[in-house]
Formats: structure tokens, C-alpha cells, sequence
């Protein structure tokens, strides 16, 4: 069984996105510490990439100020490895396909194995193109992670039934960011899920308060926040660590209430 | 292997977002492209809207002054708007017509492909928006200007280097967040299937033309045809009807900027390697992590990381070569072609232009060049006697 599994067995589960090395990889360390110590349930470590044309302006800022900061690829590996000594939550990965791609795919997902992460999330990696990657990951059991979307339609039973690990929801059209309001009608996409496999679902993008994320808990596994934690990480720098802590916790008390 | 394919190249390396409007727009294509009606009013917009078909031009006066093959222009430049561009935009918006769109969104470089989407929303009562680079808003200011006049939107972009492939990147984040009633009119022969194909199939009546203009003049084929190569659009169109001829020297000049053995470069065959990126497979510039390269060259529409992926593959195959220019090369060509034909070229067909006037004198002057002079120069005067010390205003 995938290690992913354990960050639902508790209940709803909250989901941290942290891009690694923004403003620096010693930050990155302690915010993962502080999140796992404030119950996250499963943390998305997002390895910088120069265009990331998934992302809204506050993740694009992450990816740039960590690859201005000197983050690569291999420092990733080795902050991973370090973390690996007492973090034991599970840990995915989340980038884009050229990262993988030219690192040489069995490379890197075979480092991945290596030390400790449990999962891809690749959001250019559709469906039609997941054979790029996956047998790979089965070779060295890294899930790669699959999302739906808003507009997936007749595609939700196909990618359901040959998802790994858990099933990342996109709540709403467009890039990563903040939303005031989330519309789509999310209880009848994890319906879906449910009749053509047994498998997590946690919903991301647009969620920044409680509120919202306890409503998404409401009607999945579990609650994904990336933009509103990157925000609290772009304006306090290094002093975000305790910031992120607290808002986490806030978070998690949400998603289990 | 998956959709939209050319050897290893190509695919669909896009958000699941973004995959239901790539399958319809693929649906779509293939049953218009048979449609007796849909063509028939393409071909009507291409002759009476569009200005087709293009001249083929014996350029008696640069063949002499050059020495060697005899060089024929392909003048795309006559067009209605001035480039290629508009083969493939007029094909598009009447499909997205078609299908019920009402808007169109475009990414530009140099402001030629954005000029042409304005320009058949105009013509279509369609709305438009265009993503251009801060950078090359600035470098081409007179395009903007025409594109706000034909009454589109322009968003500069400010994100990563502020050039085409950020304007790429944001068209793409703005086409996820709005899907029902946008069509997406991407503007060269990359990006995820089907529109390298259907780019090229659009941009393809430039081969078609070249074929038979040629066959009249001199009752047989060329012996090169040289295009300049960013994304690959107007190559693409000018080899399409030449593939199979295979004595057919099929040539593409990639901007190579200050040189290619430099950083300042765009030249993505003799400087990249295969990644996947802009939703497909094919070569790019990019570090050994995979990040993108800030590209630079003196041409904002040719400026571009990546290449299509059919490009790429006729590469691997050893069908097209691709070629280096330089900066330097195609300002002297823009200069030279000026002075001696009374054409001024796009900076981007320059570097066309360049190559063929290294590579004619070495043949003999029974040998035929046909060059794609994709644009009209008149947008990069101003930054081109820049390049020359001197400061005008547009």
C-alpha cells in the first residue's frame, strides 16, 4: 500500500505546498519542521522551475526567488534526505516535466526512491502523457500523482480508475492562486472518483481560509493550500517559520472540525 | 506513443485543465479540414481578404550582386498584414467561428502574429486579447499600436525574461482560466497537438504555391528552400509540399543572436536538447536542471527557447538543416536586401536572407534558391537604427 494512504488515515487531511529553497533551503527546512509539527498530514515540496505555466503570480514568485537563491534539482535531494532523519509524514514532490525529464527520468525518480519521497505531482503531465514517467515510478514505487479538473468531464472515471496515491482536484478554472469563492460543483467530481476506485482525494487551488478549507474537507479527504502560505513565506522571508506554524495548525483544526 | 507525434517530438504536455479544449479543437480540425465549405471560405478569405496567392519574385538584382544560384522571393511580406501570420490566423478564427467561440487570445513576439489575430477578430466580430513580452512592447511599440487601433487588448507581460515565451506562458495560464467561449490562436507550429499540424496545414498553402509558381517559371523544382526558423511557422509552410522531393534542400535559420557560442543565443537546434516544455516534446534551450534559457536575439519574433516539434524531427531525420545567424549577419542582410531589390524584410526573414547569400555563391547559376521573406520590414526600422547608433522616433 502506498505511503501516501497514512496522511488520510487520521481523518481529513491537510496539505502544505512549500516551494524548497525560497528564500533558502535552511528556511525551507525549518517551515517543513514547524508545518509536521502543527499537523500537516502530508507535505507538496515543489522543486523551482524557470516557467511555471501553471502557477499564478505568488507561486511564479516562490519559484523565482528559490531559483535566485541557488536551489536545484540536487541540493532538493540532499535537503530531502536530511529532512528524511525525523520527518516521517509522507512527502511528494511537485515540478514540472522538464525537471524530470532532463534530469534523466530513472535518474531521478530512482533518487526519489532513494530518499524518501512517496509521490510525483507533475501538472503538465496530463492522462494522455502520464506512460512518460509511469513505469518508472512503478519500477522504484513513487506514486505519480493524477489531477482532475473543473472541466474533465467524461475523462474523470479514466483517470480515476489508473490513479496513484491520491487524486489532486483542482477546484477551479485556472492557474494557482487565491479565490474568493469556489463554484464548481466538487461533491459530484469526488462521486465520480468513488464508483470507479478506492482512493484519497484532496481538492487545491483558490483555498486560504478555514472556511473555504473546511468546506473542500468537507466534500473530499483533504484540503490543499499553496499561494496563501507562499504569501505569509514572500513577506516575512526567514521570520515566517513560527507564521507558518500557527496558520497551519489553524488550518488543520478546520479541516478535522 | 501518444497524439500528435513526429518520431519522438510533439504530444500534449498541458494541464488536465486544458486537455478537454485540446481534444475538441482536434475533433473540430478534422471534420472542417474535409468540409467543401470551410475551405471554400478560406480560400476566399486567403485571396480577396489576405491578398494570396503571394508573388514568387525572381530577385534578378540580388542573384547578380550575389553570384551563384539564381534567388527567387517568396513574398510573404505582401501579405495583408504584412507576414505569414495571417495563412494561419484566418485559418484558425474561422474555425474557432465555427465552433462557436467568441473570443480569441494569442500570445506575440514581434507583434506580427498579434497584429494578425486583431485583425481577424476585427473581421469576425470576435473579441481578442494579446500577450506580448514588456520587453518587446517596447521593441515594437508601432505593433501595439496597431493592435490596440484594430481593437484588441494588449497585456504586456512582465513575468520571467518579458519575451515570447512568457507571452506564450501567460496565454496558456489565461486560456485555463477561460475556456467555453476562448479559442486560443496560437501563432507558430509548437505548443501541444494539434496545433503544430494544424498550424502547419494552414501555413502549408506557402509550399503549395512555391510548387507551382516554380514549376512555370522554370518547369522544375528549386534546388534549397530557406526559411528563418523561431517556433517554425513560415519554414514549416514554405518545406510542407517539398518533404517527399527530396533533392529539395530544405534549410531553417535559427537566430543564433550575438553567436552561438554564446548565452546571448536562440538558436535551439545547435544549442538546445530535447525537453519538454510550452505543452510539448522538442528541443529547447535550458540549463542542466532543465530550466528554461533566457534566450536573446535581436529579432523579438524569433526569439523563442523552443522549436516546433516537426522541425525538430526533420532534423533528426537529416531532411532540413538548421543554421546559425547571426545578429550582425541578418542587420547586414535587412541593409543589403534594401539597397539592392528595394525589399525591406522582417529582421526575421533577414536571417533567411543572410544564409542564402552565403550559400549561392557556392552554386552554380543554373541552381535555383527560393527564399521566404515571411514579413515586412518596416516594424524593425527604428530598432534596427538603434543597432546602428542612430536614435529615431517611430
Amino acid at each position: 500500500m502506498s505511503n501516501i494512504r497514512k496522511a488520510f488515515e487520521k481523518g481529513k487531511a491537510f496539505i502544505p505546498f512549500i516551494t524548497c529553497g525560497d528564500p533558502d533551503l535552511e528556511t525551507t527546512r525549518k517551515i517543513v519542521r514547524e508545518a509536521v509539527k502543527n499537523g500537516a498530514d502530508l507535505i507538496e515540496l515543489g522543486i523551482p522551475f524557470s516557467d511555471p505555466t501553471a502557477e499564478g503570480p505568488v507561486i511564479q514568485g516562490a519559484n523565482i526567488r528559490a531559483l535566485a537563491g541557488g536551489a536545484t534539482t540536487d541540493k532538493i535531494f540532499d535537503f530531502v534526505r536530511d529532512l528524511r532523519r525525523d520527518v516521517t509524514i509522507p512527502l511528494v514532490f511537485m515540478t514540472y516535466a522538464n525537471v524530470v525529464f532532463s534530469y534523466g527520468a530513472e535518474k531521478f525518480i530512482s533518487a526519489c526512491s532513494e530518499i524518501g519521497i512517496d509521490g510525483i505531482i507533475l501538472p503538465d503531465l496530463p492522462f494522455e502523457e502520464k506512460n512518460e514517467f509511469q513505469p518508472i515510478c512503478r519500477k522504484y514505487g513513487v506514486d505519480l500523482i493524477s489531477l482532475i479538473a473543473p472541466t474533465s468531464r467524461e475523462r474523470i472515471a479514466m483517470i480515476a480508475r489508473e490513479a496513484e496515491g491520491f487524486l489532486y482536484i483542482v477546484s477551479s478554472l485556472g492557474v494557482t492562486g487565491t479565490r474568493s469563492e469556489i463554484t464548481t460543483d466538487l461533491a459530484s467530481i469526488v462521486k465520480v472518483v468513488r464508483e470507479n476506485k478506492d482512493i484519497p482525494c484532496a481538492i487545491g487551488f483558490g483555498i486560504s481560509t478555514p472556511e473555504q478549507a473546511k468546506k473542500m474537507a468537507a466534500v473530499s479527504d483533504g484540503a490543499i493550500v499553496g499561494s496563501a502560505l507562499i504569501k505569509l513565506i514572500e513577506k516575512h522571508g526567514k521570520s515566517s517559520v513560527e507564521l507558518v506554524g500557527e496558520y497551519v495548525k489553524k488550518m488543520k483544526e478546520a479541516v478535522t472540525e | 506513443m501518444t497524439n500528435g507525434r513526429f518520431g519522438v517530438h510533439g504530444g500534449q504536455y498541458i494541464p488536465e485543465t486544458l486537455m478537454n479544449a485540446v481534444i475538441e479543437l482536434e475533433k473540430a480540425y478534422n471534420h472542417y479540414k474535409n468540409d467543401p465549405e470551410f475551405n471554400r471560405e478560406l480560400t476566399e478569405l486567403f485571396n480577396e481578404y489576405a491578398n494570396r496567392p503571394s508573388r514568387l519574385y525572381y530577385a534578378q538584382k540580388l542573384t547578380k550582386a550575389v553570384g551563384g544560384a539564381k534567388i527567387y522571393l517568396k513574398r510573404e511580406d505582401l501579405n495583408h498584414t504584412g507576414s505569414h501570420k495571417i495563412n494561419n490566423v484566418l485559418g484558425q478564427a474561422l474555425l474557432a467561428k465555427k465552433m462557436g467561440k467568441t473570443r480569441l487570445i494569442a500570445e506575440t513576439g514581434a507583434g506580427q502574429h498579434g497584429v494578425a489575430t486583431a485583425t481577424a477578430a476585427a473581421l469576425m466580430n470576435m473579441g481578442c486579447v494579446v500577450f506580448m513580452g514588456e520587453e518587446d512592447t517596447k521593441r515594437q511599440a508601432l505593433n501595439v499600436y496597431r493592435m490596440k487601433l484594430l481593437g484588441a487588448e494588449v497585456i504586456p507581460v512582465t513575468s520571467g525574461t518579458a519575451t515570447l515565451k512568457d507571452a506564450v506562458s501567460e496565454a496558456m495560464r489565461e486560456w485555463t482560466s477561460r475556456i467555453d467561449d476562448t479559442h486560443y490562436c496560437l501563432g507558430s507550429v509548437m505548443g501541444p497537438h494539434p496545433f503544430p499540424t494544424i498550424v502547419r496545414d494552414f501555413q502549408a498553402v506557402i509550399s503549395k504555391e512555391i510548387k507551382s509558381q516554380i514549376l512555370e517559371k522554370e518547369g522544375r523544382l528549386p534546388n534549397a528552400v530557406i526559411a528563418c526558423v523561431g517556433g517554425g511557422s513560415n519554414a514549416m509552410g514554405s518545406f510542407y509540399h517539398f518533404i517527399e522531393d527530396e533533392n529539395v534542400r530544405l534549410i531553417g535559420c535559427e537566430a543564433a543572436g550575438r553567436g552561438i557560442d554564446t548565452f546571448e543565443t536562440a538558436a535551439t537546434i545547435n544549442t538546445g536538447r530535447l525537453g519538454i516544455f510550452h505543452g510539448m516534446k522538442s528541443y529547447f534551450c535550458q540549463d542542466k536542471y532543465g530550466q528554461i534559457a533566457p534566450v536573446y536575439s535581436i529579432s523579438a519574433g524569433l526569439d523563442y527557447p523552443g522549436i516546433g516539434p516537426e522541425h525538430a524531427h526533420l532534423h533528426d531525420i537529416g531532411r532540413a538543416e538548421y543554421i546559425p545567424v547571426t545578429d550582425e549577419e541578418a542587420v547586414e542582410a535587412f541593409e543589403f536586401l534594401s539597397k539592392t531589390e528595394g525589399i525591406i524584410p522582417a529582421i526575421e526573414s533577414a536571417h533567411a536572407v543572410a544564409y542564402a547569400m552565403k550559400l549561392a555563391p557556392t552554386m552554380d547559376k543554373d541552381k535555383i534558391i527560393v527564399i521566404t521573406v515571411s514579413g515586412r520590414g518596416d516594424k524593425d526600422c527604428a530598432a534596427i537604427a538603434r543597432y546602428r547608433g542612430e536614435d529615431i522616433y517611430e
